[in-house]
């Protein structure tokens, strides 16, 4: 513990960044010897670009990103690994009154049930198609973002085809609520509190939640500047081992109201504290007063929800292959593959004793329930991870699963 | 081709960082420069204008929908990368620092897109350093604005002379070792809380 590490990392104004405010502000950082500084930006592009000059070490990014880099897709880009996840789940989507109105009438009920929720959107966009309206507008936070792939799958799940049906637009998280105040957008699909936000201030109803949508799937990394992570690989293991220890923390209930108040602070996300406890709770204001109880909303910890999964790489791969991002070919998926690092996470943490996953991939989809699974060191417990319409993802299947899913958007 | 004056867009907020770099522009022989604060309607400006170049500032939280846009052939014509070219760090580096980033249409030649690019970058460092020197001057005139106000206040309560009332807040100052103006602000308030604000 003789060597302090300097790191300074960029993070957005979003409830999962929770894992690395409190690394820094619980002194879970320090006590491994890592000096770290965290910087709000205001665009994920900011990130990107400060990653690659160098401002930033590590960063706060979205799961797709870190790949989106390494394939070049990006304006912008360096080498980017991602050693870490940041958490499971977090995101809902949210829609205006009037749509929310309009769902109501075709059998939407307020439990966040995506198939129902899903069959009334289905009902409201053909009716305005023969009443000759303009497609709805929903807004996601990134083209390379878990939002805007687990918002596709559930449209185009539900037979909603999200580049023909309806329309896709970009917006930052803390703008969301005032465009579908102000008609500007009819729903989107964003991380917490930006969800809450909607329905605090009285501009929308949440319809359905990613915990449902694909129940214990991937939402944020941590991104690391793959130059820095060769160089400094001490450095970058102390961080890993001080947010697994702030992961354990944001995960105990006593801990709540304190993270809350943290993560509500100016330098964070700015906003009351009241707006961060329906994510951390997992009871969901829904709109109109009611609550809904959602198991696994937002996963700080349990079922190894740091770990970054190749299989959780690799789904997010293919999902910019379905919506026309990248060409598939064996380099490509090469890249996605390479980009999560279970090996850096496994040497960071294996001092500590810790209970790991026996591999580094799983098939997604499979987990029913929760499952106690083979693991080295003390027990773990994976699951559920299924997705709402029972879709398996198997990484050793992967070109029939592009495929499978090539097939269903000529529906 | 290459004489054909080069399609600027200027993207920002802050009215007169804008009207700084598009002077900047002008300046240097770009008459095509269109300056957009709100980025409201974006993509139909784009259309219009056809730009070869944008400059945006990296406080703008709409950077992603802007990269996005670029994304979508259906709005911007031809694909956009950042800078002219990937591998001129330091320029990309000095951009960061200096907060402004700039999208510049494939294929166009370096020498005519770089000169663009300094002279976004040294207007947008001189513009904060402008901002900085504003600021303090603002600070200055406060802290000279309190501390008139503390003077008045202990000429009327102790009946001491302009001269001795400055000594008095200076040697409190330095005994507390902080600011005169600190010192002064104390004072203003306390006296404002005691009604005795003449």
């Amino acid at each position: 513990m003789s060597e302090r590490h300097q790191i300074t990392a960029g993070l957005m104004p979003l409830l999962d960044s929770a894992l690395l405010v409190a690394a820094k502000e619980k002194g879970f950082a320090a006590g491994e010897g890592v000096d770290l500084s965290l910087m709000r930006e205001t665009s994920w592009a900011n990130i990107r670009d400060r990653l690659a000059v160098g401002h930033f070490q590590v960063a706060h990014m979205l799961a797709p990103m870190p790949i989106a880099c390494n394939l070049g897709l990006t304006p912008l880009a360096s080498r980017t690994v991602a050693p870490m996840a940041l958490g499971l789940g977090g995101n809902a989507v949210t829609v205006s009154n009037t749509l929310w109105a309009a769902m109501t009438a075709h059998g939407a009920r307020p439990d966040l049930d995506p198939t129902t929720a899903g069959a009334a959107l289905k009902a409201v966009v053909a009716e305005r198609a023969r009443a000759g309206r303009p497609p709805l507008r929903f807004a996601v936070v990134h083209p390379h973002s878990g939002h805007n792939y687990e918002l596709r799958y559930w449209l185009a799940a539900c037979g909603i085809d999200p580049d023909r049906d309806i329309e896709i637009v970009i917006l930052p998280p803390p703008l969301m609520a005032d465009a579908l105040a102000a008609g500007n957008i009819d729903g989107y699909c964003v991380g917490e509190p930006w969800n809450t936000a909607g329905v605090m201030l009285g501009h929308g109803h949440i319809a359905t939640v990613k915990a449902a949508i694909w129940k214990g799937s991937p939402e944020k990394v941590l991104g690391a500047q793959a130059q820095w992570a060769e160089n400094h690989p001490e450095a970058l293991a102390a961080l890993l081992r001080s947010i697994y220890r702030s992961a354990l923390w944001c995960a105990e209930p006593a801990n709540r109201d304190e993270l809350a108040a943290l993560l509500a602070g100016t330098a964070y996300i700015d906003r009351p504290r009241e707006w961060m406890l329906p994510a951390l709770s997992g009871k969901i204001g829904v709109g109109d007063g009611a609550v809904v109880s959602v198991e696994d909303f937002f996963v700080p910890f349990a079922k190894a929800a740091t770990f970054p999964w190749k299989s959780h790489a690799l789904w997010l791969y293919t999902q910019m292959v379905r919506w026309g991002q990248i060409g598939h070919d064996k380099a490509n998926e090469t890249i996605a593959r390479d980009t999560y690092r279970p090996d850096i996470y496994r040497a960071a943490l294996e001092p500590l004793g810790v209970a790991l996953p026996g591999a580094n991939a799983k098939v997604e989809g499979a987990l029913k329930r929760a499952t106690p699974v083979g693991s080295a060191g003390a027990s773990l417990t994976l699951g559920p991870d299924g997705f709402f319409d029972g879709g398996l993802f198997d990484p050793d299947q992967i070109d029939a699963y592009i495929a499978a899913q090539a097939r269903h958007a000529v529906r | 081709m290459e004489s054909r004056s080069l399609a600027i867009l200027v993207i920002d907020e802050n009215r007169i960082r804008a009207s700084i770099i598009e002077a900047g522009l002008r300046e240097t022989g770009h008459e095509n420069v269109t300056v957009v604060h709100d980025i409201n309607g974006i993509a139909r400006t784009i259309a219009q204008i056809n730009p070869d170049v944008i400059v945006i500032n990296l406080e703008n939280p709409n950077r992603d929908m802007l990269e996005n846009m670029f994304q979508l052939s259906r709005a911007v014509k031809r694909p956009v990368a950042m800078f002219v070219d990937r591998s001129d760090r330091a320029s990309i580096e000095a951009a960061v620092e200096a907060g402004v980033s700039a999208y510049v249409v494939d294929g166009l030649k370096q020498e005519r897109v770089k000169p663009i690019l300094d002279m976004a970058i040294i207007r947008f460092n001189a513009f904060s350093r402008l901002a900085r020197e504003l600021e303090e001057a603002r600070s200055e005139l406060g802290d000279r604005k309190v501390i008139e106000r503390a003077k008045g206040i202990l000429m009327t309560s102790k009946g001491l002379s302009e001269e001795e009332a400055y000594g008095l807040l200076r040697k409190t100052a330095m005994n507390q070792n902080r600011k005169i103006a600190e010192i002064a602000q104390s004072l203003v308030t306390a006296a404002a809380l005691l009604g005795e604000e003449p």
